[in-house]
């Protein structure tokens, strides 16, 4: 029997900084939906930003999630594959790139999961610990794309078109 | 003519920071400033809150050190619950505490050597930019990048067991703990299949230290005379003179040793400490009110907290502390690259504490809250990994908080950072017509020395790239150079 991937969707920021909280939001409503929708193979973290360990915990799962705000122009969200990559190595400990982490994962766990990034258009980043409208809104389309994907297809899930 | 050097912002660095340097005609250096974007606005951001948030609010302000902020708040409302002030906790409450600390430290110093620091001792400070960092660890010492994500991640997850998840933790309450350690967590901890073990970890803070110590024997005038300059020291010490880092009372000694804070409680540190504003940077420069502001700033961090204490209160970290304070002959140590020295000291005095933490079974009790007599008023210090840390808060009527103040540890090396930049500056850069990536560099070891948290901001926020701007006395850009 195929074994089934296990999955890690990892929403990060600072909940305390308005829009920055978007991803742990994200994975909020995925505790509930996953309440409703039990999946044993879908597992769940959050943190205020990515760090070096998180490559431990990531060659531990064949599917990598992370769910990220956004200060980028997208429309409302998007979600892109996750390429191995040390160009932002000179880097700050506030900008540890999923592309990092999964690099550092590859050439000292020497595993390489298939990893995907949500990012989530954010608009405000003060010290206020409420999201707003226009980012809930956006939060709202993502959950409902990903939520949908794990609903139809349980078992294989993809989270882009192939 | 004068040139202006701009770095910004400073890299490996905890957030972001912008670096001016200021060359005369001939090439001298003139004055060098580190600008450090602070965000003050966190202090109203508490007021008006229910007091018994304050710990878990404040760990939104950095997503490096959530738990120093998590505890000396609680420390903060341990007073105004009127469970003491550092030592009115239960057996259990205050243990827990100091294994969420310990843990924090851990890992906070492992990443600080393994992320921020190896590169520069392994490939050099001018050595090749694309590989010196952790994938160029990886790459060349494959064995020394897991050590450093699996003592990080050990250090995590004795935090997780103490304080809960990772964003929200809510360990430590006014008064106590809401949670002892279970059985299973800590014999996970004490036997857990390698490497994440106590024994594990003890043995790898020491060959972590083992390493420093190789790399420091090897490059001793290089270490020895970077960035060299004698200050004042300020730390907590436990009341019989041991390096404590989660209470005690505060000391000072100036740069030959002399006592020039005697162990006074932190209730009463605004008689003793004062913060100024310039004009030039967001964050404040604190100082002993009695030296003024000439003479009155100090160090804080591992550097000096080994000069402040007599002793540590482990094995083999005393072990280690005394061929260490022989360098100096038993006088402070004012050299800014031995930080790393002291702060792998520490590593192994935190992996050393957790350890014996572990095997004591007051972690395992019920008893985990003090209550006393409400106080409207409460102090907070605690030795964040990069320094002692005041949190203060006042209440009014309606439990509401009216007043906070937090000195934070990088607020309180304000002035030595300013000081090591401008020593280096001087040392690498004058009468240099170019400004060399190795150059940019060194300015930024003597500033990673000092492991500054300039965050409390978003991640998304922090992304900016290197830049160094040069701009004659006219405002004319005579070059400018990004990293990426």
């Amino acid at each position: 029997m195929e074994q089934k991937p296990q999955i890690l969707i990892f929403g990060y920021g600072n909940p305390g900084r308005q829009d920055d909280g978007l991803g742990a939001a994200f994975i909020a409503r995925m505790e509930e939906w996953l309440k409703v929708h039990p999946n044993e193979h879908i597992h769940l973290d959050t943190n205020y930003q990515l760090n070096i360990e998180d490559a431990e915990q990531i060659s531990t799962y064949d599917k990598v999630l992370f769910v990220d705000a956004s200060l980028e122009p997208i429309e409302g969200f998007n979600i892109t594959k996750v390429l191995p990559s040390e160009a932002k190595v000179e880097f700050t400990m506030h900008a540890v790139s999923p592309a990092f982490v999964l690099d550092l994962c590859q050439k000292i766990f020497h595993r390489t999961p298939e990893t995907y990034l949500l990012h989530i258009k954010g608009y405000e980043w003060e010290f206020i610990e409420q999201l707003t409208d226009e980012a809930r809104a956006n939060l709202d389309a993502a959950f409902a794309y990903v939520s949908e994907r794990l609903a139809k297809n349980p078992d294989q899930i993809e989270f882009v078109d192939q | 003519m004068t040139k202006k050097i701009t770095i910004e912002p400073v890299t490996r660095v905890e957030g972001h920071g912008k670096v001016t340097i200021h060359m005369d005609a001939q090439g001298n250096i003139q004055q060098s400033r580190l600008h450090i974007v602070e965000f003050r606005g966190f202090e109203r951001f508490v007021q008006g809150r229910p007091y018994w948030e304050a710990p878990v609010l404040v760990q939104r302000l950095c997503g490096i050190c959530p738990v120093s902020h998590h505890l000396a708040a609680a420390k903060a409302l341990d007073v105004i619950v009127g469970a003491g002030t550092g030592d009115g906790l239960t057996p259990t409450g205050e243990k827990m505490r100091r294994l969420m600390h310990y843990g924090q430290f851990f890992q906070s110093h492992a990443l600080h050597f393994f992320h921020l620091s190896a590169p520069d001792f392994l490939f050099g400070v001018d050595g090749d930019p694309a590989i010196r960092n952790i994938i160029g660890i990886a790459l060349t010492k494959p064995e020394l990048a897991v050590q450093g994500v699996m003592m990080r991640k050990f250090g995590q997850e004795i935090i997780r067991a103490t304080a809960g998840k990772k964003i929200h933790g809510t360990g430590a309450i006014p008064g106590g703990i809401n949670k002892n350690l279970s059985i299973e967590e800590r014999d996970e901890f004490l036997k857990g299949a390698d490497p994440l073990n106590a024994d594990k970890m003890v043995s790898w803070a020491q060959d972590a230290l083992d390493f420093f110590k190789g790399y420091y024997h090897a490059n001793k005038d290089f270490v020895d005379n970077f960035s060299y300059f004698p200050s004042n020291h300020l730390s907590l010490v436990r009341k019989d003179g041991a390096l404590d880092l989660y209470h005690g009372v505060l000391r000072a000694v100036d740069a030959d040793g002399k006592k020039i804070l005697h162990d006074i409680d932190y209730q009463e540190y605004a008689d003793y400490i004062e913060e100024e504003v310039r004009s030039w940077s967001y964050m404040k420069f604190p100082y002993l009110k009695e030296y003024g502001k000439e003479k009155g700033w100090y160090r804080v961090g591992p550097l000096a907290r080994l000069n402040t204490c007599d002793f540590i209160p482990s094995p083999l970290a005393q072990k280690e502390f005394e061929i260490y304070k022989a360098l100096t002959h038993g006088k402070p140590n004012n050299h800014c690259m031995l930080m790393h020295y002291a702060r792998l000291i520490e590593t192994l005095h935190a992996a050393e504490k957790i350890h014996e933490l572990l095997n004591d079974p007051d972690l395992l009790g019920t008893d985990l809250v003090t209550k006393g007599t409400k106080q409207k008023e409460g102090v907070g210090l605690i030795e964040a990994p990069r320094g002692t840390l005041f949190h203060h808060y006042r209440i009014n009527d309606n439990d509401q908080i009216e007043m906070a103040n937090l000195i934070v540890s990088t607020t309180n090396n304000n002035e030595p950072m300013n000081k090591a930049v401008n020593n280096v500056a001087k040392s690498v850069m004058t009468g240099k017509e170019v400004i060399t990536e190795g150059m940019m560099n060194a300015v930024e070891v003597a500033i990673r020395a000092y492991d500054p948290c300039l965050s409390c901001a978003t991640h998304a926020l922090g992304k900016m790239p290197l830049e160094i701007t040069m701009i004659d006395p006219n405002n004319v850009v005579l070059d400018q150079k990004r990293s990426h």
